[in-house]
């Protein structure tokens, strides 16, 4: 039996000072050497543990084989098969948590390195899209007609999946242009836009028709769409209602809601005003709120947009970010600084309701709560103030009520979340399913991508035995 | 894309474009507004719906050359067209048999009221409007809004027409008469909402107020257009744009509404230098 190789293949990434100063691409992505070279590393284990660890159960060692073989249009055919966003999982999945946390290399500290694989793949076909034979074997239409909202990534994994199924298949999406917080939300340099768009381009060009600027439960309801010929509708809205904490001077100038600055910037294209119209304040220094990926993309593009200071403020410490470890260790690269253990009194504004500061407790850490972190506690006395020009709160995010509201018959939770079975989507509410950040509050892209698989299976069973 | 099937030029810098939106004209209705981005470029900003034509499948805005976009779009003419025309959104004006109505219409939003007027009118109240602009220069839809009113009131700030002063004094007669007034709306820069709410609140009549905040994406995403009422934060896009006027934080408003003032200034400046009107 030949050696284990534990040398993990670094993942190329633009340099700190460098990146920190632009929006491209911060990983570099993979070369066909080191492609092959860690694809070499894969044992082939015969239990194929990397598999459990992937919710939408991609052929994980078969594709690594692939590439090993050299044989590169067989691995997108294995890839594509399970996965029809390849070249987003492949950036945004928490590996670490999922299939890489499962690989038999995993107990040796070095696990093969899938998401890279992933990516690599992904990138490989749209460079080499025209030179695949791809021989689309239309599906035989079923006559039945599904109506997807939303076009994020459960939306779009359940629309492909029906429309390769045979069903008509339209998304309606109430921004301008598909792809939900893959587009809104996370930046262009973790997630390249123009990789959305093919992706989002590749789900259009199996069938399924898409609806921009159409705000479902406003310029139709769930009921009248059931109305008006589609059989059957899976709700895919994600978790779009930004948090704010509710302290005194939240409302002051400067002071965003992450989904505000984000959207501003990746989706308005702020960072290139005034050639884009919508502006967006950058300040001097940036105290951003939260532990999250999405308070690590915040702080990040403040970074780039020129701030001169940015801070993570998180309550509890860093063992506890809930950020993936990469992303961390980029910001702190990147010369974002930390203040842990520290948590917002109130903001502090000037005459001209401006923010000028904010007002900090400093925390320490107790017992263990229900979510199994150790739980923040305040120390009394020991307020003080961060000079800040602008803050972004990045505390999470829970679903938009404007389906809910317009949809009497649908059961949801006190956080505004939609009721679905976890096996299959369904709601309570008759020929309507339900998956994604909608159902389990904010998560992870691969999570609502394997709720919209799940959907558009049971929705298949659904229709045809109608 | 959605296309301009008719322009009209009301005065020199307030336009009203009929525009082709047959799924935001079968749902609108009165208070109501829709977010348009002229092009890929563009920024999204809310404009309050005018009329619509369920038949036609059309949805009229009035809007005035006030920064970059609204110049802008003031350069589309009629058979062209903008990218986006998202809509209906907010929630509707409450629509009552109220009684006595007063509707106050400050500057172009004589176009917000208009539908406003005419379905309390079509319920079974009596409406009086006002109307106010700063010169006559300004005046458009009079007879439109007279059609649907009982009493039309207009004034002008210099007097060139009408009555000379502000709204708030016809309105504040109006109180003080001897007619009972069960609801006031009034619509139009911040600064008229909150004089015509302070003149109502000692007659303890409710006024509603439909508010303008800054919006990106007008429903519910972003918080750029979160307004104090009442004591509590409120989403002007999803839990607005009516209000009670007298639970306004109006300075709160006003301040939020400058968050840009510096970024639109450099924005108009560069339009008018690099793509502007050549004239």
């Amino acid at each position: 039996m030949p050696k284990l190789n534990l040398n993990r293949e670094p993942m190329p990434r633009q340099a700190p000072k460098l990146r920190g100063k632009n929006f491209n691409e911060v990983a570099l992505g993979y070369s066909a050497e080191q492609a092959l070279a860690e694809a070499s590393r894969c044992i082939q284990c015969p239990k194929r543990p990397c598999m459990d660890g992937c919710p939408v159960e991609v052929d994980i060692p078969d594709f690594i084989k692939a590439i090993r073989d050299g044989d590169m249009p067989e691995a997108v055919r294995i890839l594509k098969s399970k996965n029809s966003l390849p070249g987003i999982c492949g950036r945004v999945c928490p590996q670490e948590s999922q299939c890489e946390a499962a690989c038999s290399l995993a107990k040796k500290e070095a696990p093969i390195a899938i998401g890279r694989l992933e990516r690599y793949v992904a990138d490989w076909e749209r460079a080499n899209r025209q030179s695949i034979d791809s021989p689309v074997v239309p599906p035989t239409p079923t006559g039945k007609r599904v109506a997807v909202v939303g076009s994020g990534p459960a939306s779009l994994t359940a629309a492909a999946d029906l429309v390769k199924l045979g069903h008509g298949v339209t998304l309606f999406e109430a921004l301008h242009v598909a792809g939900g917080v893959l587009m809104y939300g996370i930046p262009e340099f973790r997630l390249p836009k123009d990789i959305v768009q093919t992706e989002v381009d590749y789900v259009t060009s199996l069938g399924v028709e898409l609806q921009l600027d159409s705000v479902v439960g406003k310029v139709m309801t769930i009921d009248e769409l059931l109305n008006n010929g589609y059989h059957a509708v899976f709700l895919g809205t994600g978790a779009g209602l930004p948090m704010f904490l509710n302290i005194p001077g939240e409302n002051l100038n400067g002071i965003y809601s992450a989904n505000e600055f984000l959207t501003r910037v990746n989706l308005m294209k702020a960072y290139r005003f005034p050639e884009y119209d919508t502006p967006v304040k950058v300040g001097r220094k940036v105290a951003v709120i939260g532990g999250g990926n999405v308070a690590m993309d915040s702080a990040r593009c403040a970074l780039r947009l020129g701030a001169e200071e940015v801070y993570i403020v998180y309550r509890r410490s860093e063992v506890e970010l809930p950020a993936r470890r990469e992303e961390v260790e980029n910001a702190m690269e990147e010369g974002i600084y930390f203040k842990l253990l520290t948590n917002p009194k109130q903001m502090l504004g000037n005459e001209q309701n401006w923010v000028v500061g904010m007002e900090c407790f400093k925390m320490e850490l107790g017992e263990p709560d229900a979510s199994g972190r150790r739980r923040p506690i305040t120390i009394p006395g020991s307020e003080f103030i961060i000079d800040v020009d602008v803050v972004i709160v990045a505390l999470g995010t829970t679903p938009n009520p404007l389906i809910a509201q317009t949809t009497p018959s649908l059961e949801t939770t006190r956080r505004g979340t939609v009721v679905a079975d976890e096996a299959t989507g369904k709601t309570v509410k008759d020929k309507v399913w339900a998956g994604g950040d909608i159902v389990t509050g904010a998560a992870t892209v691969i999570s609502a991508m394997g709720a919209g698989r799940r959907a558009a299976t049971s929705i298949d069973e659904y229709l045809r035995g109608q | 894309m959605y296309k301009i099937l008719l322009r009209q030029d009301l005065v020199p810098n307030i336009h009203l474009f009929k525009v082709a939106a047959p799924v935001v004209a079968k749902k609108a209705q009165p208070g109501q507004f829709v977010v348009i981005r002229i092009d890929e470029k563009g920024e999204r900003i809310p404009l309050t719906i005018a009329d619509w034509d369920k038949k036609e499948g059309s949805v009229t805005i009035v809007f005035m050359e006030v920064g970059t976009t609204t110049h802008r779009l003031a350069l589309v003419e009629a058979g062209d067209f903008i990218t986006d025309f998202i809509g209906p959104l907010g929630l509707p004006t409450h629509i009552d048999k109220l009684g006595s109505v007063v509707c106050v219409a400050g500057g172009f939003a004589v176009a917000t009221i208009m539908p406003i007027a005419r379905a309390m009118k079509e319920k079974g109240n009596k409406v009086i409007s006002i109307m106010g602009a700063r010169n006559k220069n300004l005046i458009f839809w009079e007879d439109e809004l007279r059609s649907v009113s009982n009493q039309l009131i207009v004034t002008t700030d210099d007097g060139s027409y009408g009555r000379k002063g502000l709204v708030t004094e016809p309105l504040k007669e109006l109180l003080e008469g001897s007619e009972r007034i069960d609801r006031v709306i009034a619509i139009g820069p911040s600064v008229m909402m909150k004089f015509c709410a302070l003149t109502t609140e000692p007659f303890g009549v409710k006024t509603i107020v439909s508010l303008n905040p800054i919006m990106v994406d007008g429903t519910g995403m972003c918080g750029c257009c979160r307004v104090s009422v009442g004591g509590a934060t409120k989403f002007a896009c999803v839990d607005g744009p009516d209000f009670d006027g007298h639970q306004v934080d109006w300075d709160l408003l006003f301040a939020r509404q400058r968050i840009y003032i510096d970024e639109e200034k450099r924005s108009f400046e560069q339009w008018q230098s690099q793509d502007g009107v050549s004239s």
